[in-house]
């Protein structure tokens, strides 16, 4: 048995899917309820989202506690690692369909929209340029600029790359004290990406009078960094989960995915970020 | 059920359980175990079968005279819409997904999927799904009505249950990329040793290739959604021409998801054939690495013509022109495929079980389907053809003559060895005689329909077309009562029967047939050794 169990691992029956599953369900009808403004929608929503956090708890304190109890041998440290980058993948292709939507309205819908026929019949006196909220948006914006807020995000972030980087280093050389200094700092730095996004947030919104609503230049630079910041705000909190797991005394130097996986993520929010800084902020 | 406890080899079932294990309800609902999860996957999918033919005996009964006779418009349109999303997530992917688990720790000796807990979750997301897109239909304005592509503008005026049909994709999504993940990871990680690639039976292959293809095209899908749920709701602009967007952006972003998602269900169903083909002609497979090239090339050609689904939206002639010839180019890697089969066949002492009548009744009417497939690749004839009844036609020829033959033919291929039991011969062989004459009737007709002019998903027709619908309309409803067989002779199976031998098929080759039939709990406790 004992040798079965170095070559394969296969965990226990466990209720942690189904009650993911109820989180999903309750969060689905909660949010349908909410945006077709039925009055306890968001009840039904948050109760799911607790259920989610519940959930998460749960699952990954198993995960956790399986791991420090040696149960997961190279095979299985294999199995992560393919996982882990096919779902980056899958994260990569979910930004591409936005991406491409930046692409399609820049390259073609908002050119179109200028065309001969358009000017001639429907929307006179609209130009192709860019950015634009579209023909029939009449009232003034002031698109975001690059070189202000966004490039201290853009130094914030890879500084935050490199920071991680040296924390990593400091697990393989054993080394605790530097991996829990780097890793505060990477931590610290991504809070400060997310502040500062938050803050060209409510700038945009009250004195560029740039919004969602703005429009297909508002839709797409909302939309995009949005789900970025989404991202970056999960791998924030990973990363806080992978501090504490290192202030217990956590991670091994020749046995430590869960920091590699999650810093492989954070390496992956980063290189979306600099997509975003190239084609939704400066050109 | 008859997999557990059953001891072989030495090895027994307990070998994981310092633990309780669950029983009665709680054991399905909290399993790790491949087999049952495969067998949930499976009913499921037959379940969601029944619920998504019943629409279409609906929509078939509407149309089986010209004028309204038992449903309104907007129910009609709902009717199309749900029986599309309902029959390409819940019931034919959930199928080869089943088959998926089932079979491949068997086929590659692991003892179960990399990820047994995560693997439980993808089955365990698809019921909140399916409550979601068939609750959808009592809510205030109804299912969507907009067909199973959702294109805007329509999709973004429905009522509340569109709202429940873009949060069902959103969730069958994440339930195939989590599914799609384990798959790799237990095909690259988990097979036995000596086990190279190139020797990995064809399931496998197929299965690697269309997760592949599920892990690349399902997030795409989820963001097509979401940006319709944000026009919505939230006053986005990306359908929006008069906010700079353009509802035809929609089509290119679904259809770059919907072109792979038609071989994310063609593969599998390629890669069952694979194995009866070659079983019942007592011969290998053909040609194994041309077919592995083959699926790969399929794969990858089939991100770049997606807009062969969207000639006439206003496109440039060189765009026509490009998606028409790399659409064609698709003919030649399934030939290849098609071409295989038959070689294998070739001067093989075939005899003809049930398994190979459904493979050899794909192999004729899929290549139909192929066939009309080509023709409306090409833009001119396609201008012509466009979203009339010859569409629906070819690609039910694809779905059901491919893909859910294919699913019969293994389920009466593994059917032994799932249960222990032998399925009743004759009772198969009048399942498939049934669907395959109810087929035809169905829907070759349909091509003619097409050719003369009917639009699809339309509730009345002009008079002329009343002869060829009353045909289909008897058709459909034969091919549904048919599929009551079916399930008569599964429930038979595994209630009882003459004993199945661990390998039932003479010429079956592959891991799976080593194992005792029904097979122990965790596959392969020890890894076989291939020589």
């Amino acid at each position: 048995m004992n040798q079965q169990a170095s070559r394969y691992f296969v965990p226990e029956p466990s209720h942690w899917p189904v009650v993911g599953s109820t989180a999903l369900f309750l969060m689905a009808t909660g949010a349908v309820l909410w945006i077709n403004k039925v009055a306890f929608g968001p009840y039904v929503l948050l109760a799911g989202f607790a259920v989610l956090v519940f959930m998460l708890f749960g699952w990954f304190g198993t995960v956790i506690r399986e791991s420090e109890g040696g149960k997961y041998n190279a095979r299985v440290d294999a199995s992560f690692r393919w996982s882990m980058s096919w779902f980056i993948f899958s994260e990569v292709m979910f930004f591409a369909a936005f991406f491409g939507a930046l692409f399609y309205v820049r390259v073609l819908s908002v050119p179109d929209l200028a065309g001969l026929e358009h000017q001639q019949f429907l929307y006179p006196g609209f130009g192709s340029q860019w950015p634009s909220a579209g023909p029939a948006f009449k009232e003034h914006f002031s698109p975001m600029g690059a070189w202000g807020i966004p490039a201290i995000n853009t130094l914030l972030l890879l500084s935050s790359g490199a920071t991680l980087t040296v924390a990593h280093w400091g697990l393989l050389k054993n080394n605790r004290g530097q991996l829990k200094l780097w890793l505060a700092a990477t931590i610290l730095l991504g809070l400060t990406f997310l502040s500062l996004q938050a803050y060209e947030y409510v700038h945009a919104y009250q004195e560029l009078n740039l919004k969602l609503t703005t429009g297909i230049y508002g839709t797409t630079f909302f939309m995009l960094t949005g789900f970025h910041g989404l991202h970056v705000t999960l791998g924030a909190t990973m990363l806080i989960v992978i501090l504490f797991r290192v202030l217990a005394g956590h991670f091994k130097p020749e046995h430590h995915f869960a920091f590699e996986a999650v810093a492989w993520y954070w390496h992956f929010v980063d290189v979306v970020w600099l997509l975003l800084f190239i084609f939704v902020y400066w050109m | 059920m008859e997999a557990a406890n059953v001891h072989v080899h030495g090895a027994h079932d307990a070998a994981h359980g310092h633990g309780h294990h669950p029983t009665g309800l709680m054991r399905w609902v909290t399993t790790t175990n491949h087999k049952d999860i495969g067998t949930m996957y499976l009913w499921f999918s037959f379940a969601m079968f029944m619920v998504g033919g019943a629409m279409a005996l609906i929509i078939r009964a509407e149309l089986f005279q010209p004028g309204l006779q038992y449903v309104s418009p907007e129910f009609f349109n709902q009717m199309i819409t749900l029986h599309g999303l309902i029959m390409v997530f819940g019931a034919i992917m959930p199928a080869f997904v089943g088959f998926a688990n089932w079979m491949i720790p068997m086929m590659i000796g692991a003892p179960d999927m990399a990820f047994a807990r995560m693997n439980n979750w993808s089955f365990w997301l698809l019921p909140p799904a399916g409550i979601l897109l068939t609750a959808s239909m009592f809510v205030t304005g109804g299912a969507a009505g907009t067909g199973w592509t959702l294109y805007p503008p329509l999709s973004v005026q429905m009522g509340m249950g569109m709202d429940m049909a873009i949060f069902a994709v959103h969730i069958l999504g994440m339930s195939s990329i989590m599914g799609s993940i384990n798959i790799i990871t237990t095909i690259l990680n988990m097979r036995a040793p000596g086990m190279t690639l190139m020797r990995l039976p064809m399931f496998c292959w197929t299965w690697l290739v269309t997760a592949y293809l599920l892990i690349a095209v399902m997030p795409v899908l989820a963001g097509a959604v979401t940006m319709i749920l944000t026009d919505r709701h939230f006053g986005t602009s990306f359908f929006n021409a008069a906010g700079g967007g353009d509802p035809v952006m929609f089509q290119h972003i679904f259809w770059f998801f919907g072109h792979p998602e038609v071989y994310i269900i063609a593969l599998p169903a390629f890669g069952v054939i694979s194995h009866v083909i070659p079983a019942f002609a007592r011969k290998p497979i053909f040609g194994y690495t041309s077919m592995v090239y083959a699926i790969a090339s399929i794969a990858l050609i089939s991100f770049i013509v997606w807009a062969h689904h969207m000639y006439v939206v206003g496109m440039p002639v060189a765009g026509q022109l490009y998606f028409m010839y790399a659409t064609m180019l698709i003919a030649v890697p399934t030939g290849v495929k098609v071409f295989n089969w038959v070689a294998t066949m070739w001067r093989g002492s075939m005899t003809f079980e049930t398994p190979m009548l459904f493979a050899i009744g794909f192999l004729f009417l899929f290549t139909i389907g192929g066939f009309t497939g080509l023709v409306l690749s090409m833009t001119s004839v396609d201008v012509q053809l466009q979203d009339t009844y010859y569409v629906v036609a070819h690609f039910h020829y694809v779905m059901v003559a491919g893909a859910l033959y294919s699913a019969f033919a293994g389920v009466y291929y593994w059917l032994p060895k799932w249960t222990g039991h032998m399925y009743d011969e004759t009772l198969g062989k009048w399942h498939f005689w049934l669907s395959f004459i109810s087929f035809n009737a169905a829907f070759f007709p349909q091509h003619f329909l097409g050719l003369a002019g009917m639009p699809r998903r339309i509730p009345d027709y002009a008079l002329q077309f009343t002869d060829f619908n009353q045909v289909s309309t008897y058709g459909a409803f034969v091919f549904g009562l048919s599929q009551l067989l079916f399930l008569y002779v599964v429930l038979k199976t595994i209630r009882g029967g003459e004993k199945a031998a661990d390998k039932p098929w003479e010429g079956a080759t592959g891991l799976e047939w080593t194992l005792p039939s029904p097979p122990p709990h965790h596959s392969f406790e020890e890894p076989p050794i291939l020589k």
